[in-house]
């Protein structure tokens, strides 16, 4: 296959932080929302949801970028998908020979990281084109990011939620816990309100640097 | 699963547990597709046609596995049947419809990657419904998720014309607009009543 | 291996090679979860053994033993590698050190307020009675159908619930019900947990369901059962 690449990225601590900030797969690119919904209402699955997508993204990642000119044009997306399913399965049986308790707890949501676009977006995106290091460099930033979007809503919605954290009781003895937290609901309004404070921060940013410009122009 | 009705399963899959607001499958579509009432309706139309197929195949592959004791390769053989179905539905749309086809656009190969799909395979597969019972399972879940956009692009069309504060426009308001939807479906629990 | 072709335009890949590439991920992929199934599948089986059988203790008081065992209409066959469709339902006899019968496991489910709850009960054939509940797997609303797991006023109904059978042993006696929370009279009755009245019938009515078909059938085989502790 191996068309041209669009520009075959030079390997530099950008190709890794990437993935955490500015090109956050959830905040920023608004994929793979459906398990930072699901299993985020505690923190301890939104741990090991975190670290298993993370490990499909970087096997599959890497692997199809080993084979990228050996696959033809035509039966890209069937062959990341096979890839990809294989590396679930794979991880899949990995967690129930870990933790049962785990495994009953995040569900069908482990088999429904093969259609977590993020996975099958960066092999597309990203994968296809560039060589193994930065490949493999770049997904672990991502996976990075991604589970730093899982834990920013499971800790929220736990601690609200339940009281706890990981587990441990943090909120006072008193403290009468939002249950809508842990609720469908709750997850649609905490990624909500995260978004919410990402736009009003770049909002600001943006504001203060038209009024450096404005500034810098005036004088 | 012995004693559930198809009437309650239909019911359970389309607004008890909505695959959408209640188990957060196919939230990317929902996000994304949800705009306009016209192109969500198609979008709803296309992913039941294809839930259908793919409720279908995957009780033929479970059953095919399990006779072959090979059931470690049902998630692969799942998506593979997905990925295949969309195919046949694009090109199905295409022929027939070609206005469809270009409204929808991009969206249509990311039916794919839809969780709501390959969710639906996997409950049905747990759950261990019999073919009719599968059936109106993904009729159901297809429903579900077509009343689910639908509402919400009903909703984000009247917004577009409101005054909301800038910061939120965009996915923010959408997802308080979910949780709004999910909050009002969950009083849908119980629907059905005590039976089998 | 033949090398890739560069092309502006959409190059014309013969059908061969995407047969070929396509099979040879599919062959890399099989081998790969063939190789890891292998692997964990000792572990994932002792996994849920431990998991079972700490349920099974827990439902069953005074049990320290476990066997596995296939209960139906024909008797009484000790679970093994092939099971066989007829020979009926899977139950978990539990013994004490000495070998004696103290009680039987079984899985039940019944459809709560948002799924279905799926729980594990042990069964005592001497005082043809429930003597414990273990819910397995709900989705019960938190913090008010959820108590149905841990809630101690609730799961007092469960310590010597009344499953005796009828005169001719095929029936329960008096079918398991659950009642307004504080209205329980009878032994055979569980008092529903105020708010949560839905999530409490489904307990109730998963025990009923499974006591109907498999109380007599217990009372029947209670020899052999016993016999396969010893």
């Amino acid at each position: 296959m191996a068309t041209l690449p669009n520009r075959e990225e030079k390997l530099s601590l950008d190709t890794f932080v990437r993935g955490l900030w500015e090109e956050n797969p959830v905040f920023v690119m608004l994929l793979g929302m459906c398990p930072v919904l699901a299993v985020t209402n505690s923190t301890m699955n939104a741990i090991a949801m975190g670290l298993a997508t993370t490990f499909v993204l970087v096997a599959s990642s890497t692997l199809i970028s080993i084979l990228r000119s050996w696959i033809p044009r035509q039966v890209r997306i069937a062959s990341y998908i096979v890839i990809i399913a294989t590396f679930v399965t794979v991880v899949d049986y990995a967690i129930q020979a870990i933790s049962l308790d785990l495994y009953n707890a995040l569900g069908a949501f482990i088999q429904l990281i093969v259609a977590n676009c993020v996975i099958l977006g960066r092999a597309e995106a990203y994968a296809s084109k560039q060589r193994l290091h930065t490949t493999l460099i770049n997904s672990l930033g991502m996976g990075a990011g991604f589970t730093l979007a899982l834990l920013s809503l499971g800790t929220v919605r736990e601690v609200l939620g339940s009281g706890t954290l990981l587990g441990i009781q943090v909120m006072p003895e008193n403290f009468e816990p939002w249950v809508v937290m842990i609720l469908p609901p709750g997850g649609f309004f905490v990624l909500g309100a995260w978004l919410l404070l990402f736009a009003w921060l770049k909002q600001r940013r943006e504001r203060r640097l038209l009024e450096q410009e404005g500034a810098s122009n005036a004088g | 699963m012995q004693g559930e009705s198809l009437g309650f399963i239909f019911l359970n899959a389309a607004v008890v547990n909505n695959f959408v607001l209640a188990l957060f499958l196919g939230i990317c579509p929902f996000l994304g597709v949800s705009a306009k009432k016209e192109t969500a309706w198609n979008m709803g139309l296309a992913t039941l046609f294809v839930m259908l197929v793919s409720s279908m195949s995957a009780y033929g592959i479970n059953w095919l596995l399990g006779e072959l004791d090979l059931m470690f390769l049902r998630l692969i053989c799942y998506i593979a049947v997905i990925a295949s179905a969309v195919q046949l539905v694009e090109m199905f749309v295409k022929k027939f419809s070609p206005s469809l086809f270009r409204s929808l656009g991009i969206f249509l190969p990311l039916i794919t990657t839809n969780c709501a799909i390959l969710g639906l395979a996997l409950f049905q597969t747990a759950k261990e419904y019999d073919f009719i019972q599968s059936v109106v399972y993904a009729l159901g879940a297809g429903a579900g998720f077509t009343l689910a956009l639908m509402l919400m692009a009903g909703l984000r069309e009247k917004l577009e014309l409101a005054e909301v504060p800038s910061v939120s426009q965009g996915a923010a308001m959408s997802l308080m607009l979910a949780g709004l939807l999910s909050l009002a479906f969950m009083g849908f629990a119980g629907l059905g009543g005590s039976h089998g | 291996m033949s090398e890739p072709q560069v092309a502006p335009a959409a190059p014309q890949t013969p059908g061969f090679r995407m047969i070929r590439s396509l099979g040879a991920i599919a062959m890399l992929s099989g081998l790969l979860v063939v190789l890891v199934f292998q692997y964990t599948k000792p572990i994932i089986a002792e996994n849920q053994r431990v998991a079972i059988e700490k349920a099974v203790f827990t439902v069953v008081p005074g049990a320290s033993q476990r066997i596995d065992i296939m209960l139906g209409e024909n008797g009484v066959t000790v679970s093994g590698e092939d099971e066989d469709e007829d020979a009926g339902e899977k139950v978990y006899a539990a013994f004490d050190d000495q070998g004696n019968l103290k009680g039987v496991a079984l899985a039940s489910g019944a459809q709560g307020y948002q799924d279905i709850v799926k729980l594990l009960y042990g069964y005592d054939p001497e005082c043809a009675c429930i003597r414990g509940i273990k819910i397995l797997k709900m989705t019960e609303t938190p913090g008010l159908g959820d108590k149905i797991a841990f809630d101690p006023a609730f799961l007092k109904n469960f310590e010597a619930l009344d499953a005796g059978l009828n005169g001719a042993g095929d029936a329960l006696a008096h079918p398991i019900v659950a009642v307004k929370a504080g209205k329980k009279q009878n032994a055979w009755e569980v008092d529903a947990i105020s708010g949560a009245t839905i999530s409490s019938v489904a307990v109730a009515k998963a025990l009923e369901r499974s006591m109907q078909r498999m109380a007599p059938l217990i009372q029947r085989y209670k020899q052999e059962l016993s016999r396969v502790g010893q």
